[in-house]
């Protein structure tokens, strides 16, 4: 099978792949890249589990094909943390005891990175529904919520 | 109990942390090695055929094809549950439910595998299916398989009737002629999946006669027992490591891709890695058992249970299982009863054969019984809380299924729900509050760990049971509890099969409890080896030292006055006092204490659609001592939330066909989000008389209580009682139609 060679930008670094036409992005990302934070939950874009960013826009990343993505920036779980410093909410989620399985997380952090971009101070209506793409078997939502709250806090300066 | 605790009952980050937040873990499906190849799994569209002829020549001839596999290429198992287990894995001359596998390929890329899948040829002769309960008992139903009748199902069944269990006491023809009302229901539950959000995957790798496999699952050890029996190999000559997993809730106890992506790696001579699509989980792993029940409960007019009776009938799938067991044990386990019968069948149909699910076999038993118990307290115009604890089991209890009590925390919960501000807050029209006790055994079992001391003082303590939800942090939270140390100072690992000893299966809450028992033994091991050390080296008695917080103490003046030594130091020095410094247990602790909760929740049922919200919950659970409190109330809550799934939405759908109609996070919608409000959480603490720190197990005990909590506060929050799971919105618009 011809493979189709695609240029991009992921987590700020500039790289490149050969897919194949019917792999995705979290294909490429997963498979080629080796960026296995991204996981396939399910893989119809139900689960949430491979949310990526797409210049900026969350998306589930099984739905994009990887030979749509070049020229875009993409970040990834494995793109929050600076350094050896964990962003707010990686910290809020691990202190907050906001996982136990830990296999959504990836797609929870990026997904609340997402949210708190375009929103600062979110309800927890607001937050609810904004992850209510991420499926959490484990935790029952709770202290996931509570976790973005208090991360969403510290950014704003009041924590 | 009054002990004082230094680390115990502190929420330290989980050691695995880190790695969890950053994308760096490593679970099932992400381990990739070099000249790896990627399975992929012919499955059955028929709900029962006989399997006509199987014509893989096409896809082995494929380029980039390196091995097909199908029945043929298994020698038969002597063992019985493993050889069931092997034809669940590949069909053997029938498929017996829809997903059933039949052939696998191995191939240089998933596409080429896929395609390979398709040029595989299959003529089928469909047989006659079953997949309800009650269909599948009747005599004359199309039997799964002959001549695994249980020899106590009686007469008027079919031969699908794999088991049959009672369990209680007394004589409840008397029981019921002493009560002032009797109440008789039928229920109907549907099959739930554990929806353990990363899907079954593995890899296997064959070298010479002997293999190494990764692979996401809760016991890695029965993995390797399983897997070395059907493959034919000794135990020994397979290495299981266990990966990062992410969820089981019971699912991954047993295997399904395993031995086929062995057979394929043996067969090609290369790696092989397999991982299921979404679709594939739901169609060919194990859910839960679906059941139909009929519970009848006498009582007085002031709210004493005079007699209980129930009969629960379980389907669970296409091999014989045990599972009702479960169910008929725990039914009554709440309540201190006379007269109490709990029956059980276990049925096979053409559906994947059932898994442990979160106590597994109780919450639908339990749902039954204590929506009956409403339903009661609404006749007689009492107080659900009250007439439960009216009959509250309590310590020295003779037990529904036969043992008397220890100190329990049942009433302890049904107190803390009746003093909670949430049973009194007012509720507005169209909502009802419900509550329901719950219960769980909890379990002990086979372990082994190991905890070595590090020169530099640091605890190495390695053990059998993957972590599926923080027990590295409770685990190292024991250790340095027992020995006095910061919890930092500890760092425990997961073990591969062939690091240390056998360890059961994460499975039964039994983690905190039975890795601990070991654990505080390891560490009382090291405590004694390290005062053996410094009693040498200060050349005293052995006896004139002793160990206080991390470091040995002279005894007192008379031992002689020597500055403590501590853990680091004795470590330090380990090299010159007869080398390393380790302790280790293995064995088989029981006495794990069993577990109650109960729980709270308002519902607003909403007249026009049949929506269902849930308002408000509170759970309260008997935890004996919360090790690590924050990683509790998240097994709480979880619990509590999958409950949730079950009672309103989750089920199995099977059409006509026998084919499963809803494979997929889109039809088979488990809870999200916006769907729930927050869960609070109330830990009781009544100690585990069979635990140094008061343990008991809290896995499994949540997930209990929900189905009948909000069954209860539907029927109070509606107006009319539904009598089957889940009370979706076209059967809540329905009975309120019909009621």
């Amino acid at each position: 099978m011809k493979k189709i060679h695609v240029s991009l930008t992921v987590n700020g670094d500039a790289v490149d792949y050969l897919c194949e036409p019917q792999e995705t992005l979290l294909d490429a990302l997963r498979d080629h890249l080796n960026l296995t934070g991204a996981k396939e939950g399910c893989g119809t874009g139900d689960c949430g589990a491979c949310s990526v960013t797409v210049d900026g826009r969350l998306i589930s990343s099984c739905l994009m094909l990887a030979a749509e993505a070049g020229g875009v920036a993409v970040e990834t779980v494995e793109g929050m943390a600076n350094g050896a410093e964990l962003h707010p909410l990686q910290r809020h989620i691990l202190d907050g005891a906001a996982l136990q399985c830990g296999v959504c997380t990836p797609g929870i952090l990026v997904a609340a990175k997402a949210l708190l971009a375009q929103n600062p101070d979110p309800s927890e209506t607001e937050i609810r529904y904004w992850l209510a793409g991420n499926l959490c078997r484990c935790t029952g939502y709770d202290k996931i919520i509570r976790a973005v709250q208090s991360a969403a806090a510290e950014m704003r300066g009041e924590a | 109990m009054g002990r004082e605790f230094k680390i115990l009952g502190t929420t330290p980050p989980r050691p695995d942390g880190i790695e969890k937040i950053t994308g760096k873990a490593l679970f099932g499906a992400d381990l990739n090695v070099t000249g790896m190849l990627h399975g992929a799994v012919l499955r059955s569209p028929h709900a029962h055929a006989r399997i006509v002829s199987l014509d893989v020549s096409a896809a082995a001839a494929l380029p980039g094809v390196k091995a097909v596999i199908t029945a043929d290429d298994f020698a038969e198992v002597e063992n019985a549950a493993n050889r069931d287990t092997l034809h669940n894995c590949m069909a053997h001359g029938r498929v017996l439910y829809d997903g059933h596998a039949l052939a696998a390929v191995a191939a240089v890329s998933k596409s080429v595998a896929r395609a390979a899948l398709n040029l595989i040829r299959v003529e089928y002769e469909t047989l006659p299916h079953v997949t309800d309960v009650d269909a599948a008992m009747q005599p004359g139903a199309p039997v799964i398989h002959q001549g695994k009748k249980h020899k106590l199902a009686g007469d008027d069944v079919s031969d699908n009737v794999v088991g049959y269990y009672s369990f209680g006491h007394g004589d409840i023809e008397a029981g019921f002629a002493q009560a002032d009302t009797v109440l008789e229901r039928s229920f109907k539950t549907a099959a739930a999946h554990q929806g353990y959000i990363e899907p079954n995957a593995c890899l296997a790798d064959f070298k010479g006669d002997k293999a190494d496999l990764w692979v996401s699952t809760q016991g890695h050890y029965l993995v390797r027992d399983i897997c070395a029996d059907i493959l034919g190999m000794e135990s020994s000559q397979l290495r299981v490591t266990a990966a990062e997993i992410g969820g089981g809730f019971g699912g991954k106890t047993t295997v399904f891709l395993e031995p086929v992506a062995l057979a394929l790696s043996r067969k090609a001579g290369k790696p092989v890695k397999m991982v299921m699509s979404r679709e594939e989980v739901f169609r060919a792993t194990g859910p839960t058992m679906s059941s139909s029940m009929d519970v009848k409960i006498g009582m007085t007019a002031d709210g004493r249970i005079t007699a209980a009776h129930a009969r629960l009938r379980y389907q669970g799938g296409a091999f014989p299982y045990a599972m009702v067991m479960m169910g008929a044990m725990s039914a009554f386990a709440a309540y201190d009863l006379d007269h109490v019968q709990a029956e059980g069948w276990d049925v096979m149909t053409n559906r994947p054969k059932m898994i442990s699910y979160r106590a597994p076999g109780a919450p639908m038993a339990i749902y039954a019984v204590e929506a009956v118990l409403d339903e009661l307290c609404q006749k007689l115009d009492l107080d659900p809380l009250e007439v439960r604890l009216l009959n509250a089991a309590d310590e020295g209890t003779k037990s529904s299924y036969g043992p008397t009590f220890k100190a329990i925390g049942l009433k302890a919960c049904l107190k803390a729900a009746q003093a909670h501000p949430h049973y009194s807050a007012p509720l507005g029209p169209n909502q009802g509050r419900g509550v329901s006790a719950g219960f769980w055994f909890n379990f002990g079992g086979q372990v082994s760990v190991s905890m070595a001391i590090t020169p530099d003082g640091t605890v190495n303590l390695t053990e059998g049971n993957p972590d599926i939800g923080g027990s590295r942090a409770s685990v190292s939270m024991m250790a340095a509890e027992e020995l006095g140390i910061p919890f930092e100072q500890v760092n425990t690992v997961i073990g591969d099969t062939g690091a240390i000893g056998f360890s059961d299966t994460t499975d039964g809450s039994r983690v905190t409890f039975t890795v601990g028992i070991a654990t505080i033994k390891a560490a009382k091991a090291v405590k004694a080896e390290c005062c053996k050390r410094v009693a040498k080296i200060w050349e005293i008695d052995a006896d004139a030292v002793e160990w206080i917080d991390g470091a040995v103490h002279p005894t007192g003046h008379n031992a002689g006055d020597f500055p403590p030594m501590s853990l680091a130091e004795i470590a330090a020095m380990a090299g010159r006092t007869g080398g390393p410094i380790a302790g280790h247990f293995e064995g088989a602790p029981d006495k794990a204490g069993v577990s109650f909760g109960v729980h709270i929740v308002d519902t607003q049922v909403d007249p026009e659609t049949g929506f269902t919200k849930i308002l408000r919950y509170t759970a309260f659970q008997d935890a004996g001592k919360a090790i690590h409190p924050d990683y509790v109330e998240g097994q709480m809550q979880g619990g509590a939330v999958q409950g949730i799934g079950w009672a309103l939405n989750e089920e199995y759908i099977y059409g006509e066909d026998g084919v499963l109609q809803n494979a997929g996070f889109l039809d088979y919608r488990i809870p999200v989000a916006s769907d729930l409000p927050m869960i609070d959480t109330v830990i009781i603490e009544v100690p585990n008389p069979g635990h140094p720190f008061g343990v008991r197990g809290v896995g499994e005990t949540a997930i209990v209580p929900p189905l009948a909590a909000i069954s209860n506060a539907v029927a109070r929050a509606a107006g009319v009682r539904l009598y089957a799971l889940p009370m979706s919105p076209p059967r809540i618009l329905a009975a309120m139609d019909h009621g």
